[in-house]
């Protein structure tokens, strides 16, 4: 933590709460006085976003919950039910609905700022491992959270990627069954989703908590990746972070009330709304667009372990990036040639995405190959090799430094 | 700030071509782009045209396609086709509902109460593909949103699925097959390229001119009847589609005021940084 | 100097107070739809009320339906009955009070209170035991008419003993009040609206 804290109880009921639960102490030093560096830019406010996301989605899912039936034979009418009858129903479902692509969305810029930025490194590392956990853990709720509407596309998506654990060798074909309670994706399978798909965010709760307070240990990075050196750099979080989160939250706000009020199916799969036949598949099976970049992933090694194991290493090889990335200068900003990669690695991520919504066929599957190929170089080859071969430009010596640099060119000529 | 716009122009393409559709079924022609009045962030549903539109699915579709996610109530609700009370209690006894078991163990017909769903023509899906020739008429409740009339991530964007144009083009959009057409057409099936499920659709054309009249004289071609009939049933599949819209302005005029306040609010905050 | 000052505070607490207002109230506007989806869904409003067709109940004869969820006794009462309704005096009864959603809060516990519109032939009432619930019997008990072994009329809980007579009014508890007169009206000579 960042030192003893100065908080003075003030009133009768709050000392007395203090000698049994200094909730308040904790709130003050953690929340409202931590010291902050002053430079941080709004690249920086999405873990106050995140936060805000991941409590948009518990409290629409545990209504919406209040009004799902997790059955096969009823799951598709009761969202329905919820849509047509349950007062302001039609709402929760999409906020919910679009509130889980909004998440992706700050959840992908938040990972990408790690990576510009170089927050993996040290001694950041275990934060930077407990980020690439909730972000399996958010694939896994939203995996199992698409399935139960029970539309088409839940019931085959549902199918298509739990059969992949028939690719583990020996055990692939017992693990899938016991993953389906049955021979197929069938109620028993709804069901479990519907009870882990409730447990999961507070799993994710719990993980944000350590995430936090991973990060409160060394305090936050900041774009210039120099560490502070004493109060000159930091100001106090309230009301400087406090008050631009805030504005960043309200910004962001918009554009999930945009989808949800005027295009609330647009991020979805229309098929959806057609409820789930076994017998009949979908001439598209493609899962949502955040797991798209995966999905090409998948299909572009043609062997169904191999890419199984290609899909899953191209997540877990994120533990590694702090090991990986050798260079010892943390942000790209100072990274001339790092940086130019990093938008490379960025446009290669869409470009994945991009085809793993098109057929696995022709043209599409050699570039899913090429770029998948990328994808593994940049971070087995490219990154290694940058940090002992790169000339990074000069740092400055403080944060306090690169502020008033910043300032210089606007001091007034009058 | 130039990083910044870069930034956000990758981001924003990446973004709209991973979201939005996969390609199109295989040789469905696009939709004829007809507009529709509750199209657009202001658009509402003529309530004329529900109720005709309406009329339209009792006398012509409703002997084959059930409509089970709608209620008879939801007819006088609001944002729908605003027929009153009593008319919806009139217009739900014209329809048999199934009920029971009565005393006797037996189930039992009786005319439609408000609180009733739509009845389904047939009992079962069986039995629908059946007396189909083995097609099952889709239930028409959600049609207009699982049955794009065109793809395309920035198309679909920009001019929405076009669902209730799919149905419009279907109704409207039967043809004589060419000699060569009808050699590969099975047996018992008709030529319609807007189908999604390639051109052979098992449904004959089911409007003719005239066959429905409606009470104020309004205009009861195919064209007029499919676009009274595609309307009401974007209304089944969105039937709080109008409350949607005027609750999202309120809240983004509402969101916009805040981000206001709260930008002026931080700049305040800053400036003794700056 | 000193107003200049005073007036930069101002229009800074201003802002603040003006941003705080703005944000407490979209939060409160939010809450709401959060709030409300746990009242009664369009679904369940729907089924509010119930129509009721008495021509088919004879004389004697009692029906029972569901309605919101618990049952409802609808009673073609026989003329004996009824006159031994009326011949109850008020300080017999152990709950004076009518409890029925025709009539205004307090008014006394009459027969004529106990029907609607001095259409007395019929008594629509909860089929609910006002001590913990269970579901009274009908013609049995000891306050319903008595001719030879014939029963008629009153009502009998079998989960604790509680009688109620010929107008559902409690007689001998552990049930405190009378069975409760749910709104009704008479939307014909033959029909009823319950709800």
């Amino acid at each position: 933590m960042s030192g003893p804290s100065n908080y003075q109880p003030k009133s009768a009921f709050g000392k007395w709460m203090h000698e049994r639960l200094p909730v308040m102490e904790l709130v003050q030093g953690q929340a409202l006085d931590f010291p902050t560096p002053k430079n941080l830019n709004y690249w920086w406010t999405f873990g106050a976003i995140l936060a805000v996301m991941l409590v948009a989605q518990l409290i629409t899912g545990i209504v919406l919950a209040m009004h799902y039936t997790p059955h096969v034979s009823m799951a598709f009418d009761s969202v329905e039910h919820i849509m047509r009858d349950v007062n302001s129903g039609w709402l929760l479902r999409y906020l919910h609905a679009n509130g889980a692509s909004m998440f992706f969305i700050a959840v992908y810029i938040h990972i990408f700022r790690g990576m510009y930025y170089g927050s993996y490194k040290a001694p950041r590392e275990v934060l930077w491992m407990i980020g690439v956990l909730i972000y399996l853990v958010m694939m896994a709720t939203a995996f199992m959270g698409y399935v139960l509407p029970w539309g088409q596309m839940s019931f085959w998506g549902a199918k298509v990627i739990t059969n992949l654990f028939s690719a583990i060798p020996f055990v692939g074909e017992s693990v899938t069954t016991w993953l389906w309670g049955g021979y197929s994706v069938d109620n028993p399978t709804l069901n479990r989703f519907f009870s882990l798909h409730y447990l999961l965010p507070f799993v994710l709760a719990g993980l944000v908590g350590l995430h936090i307070w991973a990060l409160h240990v060394p305090g936050n990075g900041n774009p210039t990746g120099v560490n502070v050196k004493g109060s000159q750099d930091t100001v106090s979080f309230h009301p400087y972070y406090t008050m631009k989160d805030a504005f960043a939250i309200v910004v962001f706000m918009i554009l999930f009330s945009a989808f949800t009020f005027f295009a609330p199916n647009y991020l979805g799969h229309a098929i959806n709304y057609l409820p789930a036949n076994p017998l009949a598949t979908p001439a598209h099976i493609v899962p949502e667009w955040f797991y798209l970049p995966f999905y090409a992933i998948l299909r572009a090694i043609p062997d169904k372990l191999g890419g199984v194991i290609a899909m899953f290493g191209s997540i877990l090889i994120l533990f590694f990036l702090p090991w990986l990335d050798t260079s010892r200068v943390r942000s790209g900003t100072y990274r001339p040639i790092f940086k130019q990669f990093f938008w490379v690695f960025a446009i290669v991520c869409v470009a994945l995405g991009y085809l793993g919504s098109k057929p696995a066929e022709g043209a599409y599957v050699f570039w899913s190959r090429i770029l998948t190929a990328y994808y593994f170089i940049h971070f087995i080859v490219i990154l290694p090799l940058l940090g002992l071969l790169e000339s990074p430009k000069p740092l400055p010596s403080s944060i306090s430094d690169a502020v008033l640099a910043k300032k210089k060119p606007l001091a007034p000529a009058e | 700030m130039k990083k910044m716009l870069k930034t956000l122009a990758i981001a924003t393409a990446g973004f709209l071509l991973l979201a939005g559709a996969a390609s199109a079924a295989t040789g469905q022609k696009d939709a004829k782009a007809i507009s529709y009045s509750f199209e657009g962030p202001f658009g509402t549903f003529d309530k004329g045209q529900l109720q005709r539109g309406y009329k339209v699915y009792k006398e012509v579709c409703s002997s084959c396609h059930s409509m089970r996610l709608v209620s008879f109530r939801n007819l006088s609700e609001h944002g729908g086709p605003g027929f009153s009370a009593e008319q919806v209690k009139a217009l739900a006894a014209t329809f048999t509902v199934k009920d029971g078991p009565g005393s006797d163990g037996e189930m039992f017909d009786r005319p439609g109460l408000p609180s009733d769903r739509f009845p389904s023509p047939f009992a079962n899906e069986q039995a629908a593909g059946a007396a189909n020739g083995g097609a099952v008429p889709p239930d028409l409740s959600l049609i207009t949103k699982f049955r794009p009339g065109w793809y395309g991530t920035f198309n679909q964007l920009l001019n929405g699925i076009g669902g209730p144009q799919y149905v419009y083009s279907v109704l409207t959009g039967y043809e004589e097959p060419t000699a060569e057409i009808k050699a590969e057409m099975p047996e018992g099936k008709h030529y319609n390229p807007y189908f999604a499920n390639g051109h052979f659709i098992s449904m004959a054309a089911p409007l003719v001119d005239g066959q429905v009249t409606f009470d104020d004289g309004a205009p009861n071609t195919v064209d007029a009847m499919a676009r009274d009939v595609s309307a009401f049933l974007a209304w089944t599949a969105e039937p709080k589609m109008e409350e949607r819209k005027s609750l999202g302005f309120m809240v983004l005029i509402y969101l916009a005021v805040l981000a206001g306040l709260l930008y002026f609010v931080k700049k305040k905050i800053w400036a003794d940084q700056h | 100097m000193s107003t200049a000052v005073h007036a930069d505070v101002n229009r800074r607490d201003f802002l603040f107070i003006a941003t705080g207002a703005v944000a407490t109230l979209g939060a409160a506007l939010t809450a709401w739809p959060f709030i409300s989806q746990m009242n009664p869904d369009a679904s369940v409003l729907a089924l509010a009320t119930v129509e009721v067709d008495l021509a088919p109940i004879a004389e004697g004869q009692e029906i029972t339906l569901k309605w919101r969820g618990n049952p409802v006794f609808v009673r073609h009462r026989t003329a004996k009955e009824i006159e031994l309704a009326k011949a109850v005096k008020l300080d017999e009864l152990i709950d004076t009070n009518a409890r029925s959603e025709n009539v205004k809060d307090g008014d006394p516990a009459t027969d004529e209170n106990r029907v609607v519109g001095g259409k007395e032939t019929f008594i629509v009432m909860m089929g609910v035991c006002t001590h913990l619930g269970c579901v009274p019997i009908g013609n049995e008990g000891d306050f319903g008419v008595v001719e030879g072994h014939a029963k008629s009329g009153g009502w009998f809980c079998p989960c604790h003993g509680s009688m109620y007579d010929t107008a559902g009014r409690v007689r001998k508890g552990p049930a405190g009040e009378n069975l409760h007169v749910p709104k009704y009206q008479y939307l014909t000579d033959t029909k009823i609206l319950i709800g």
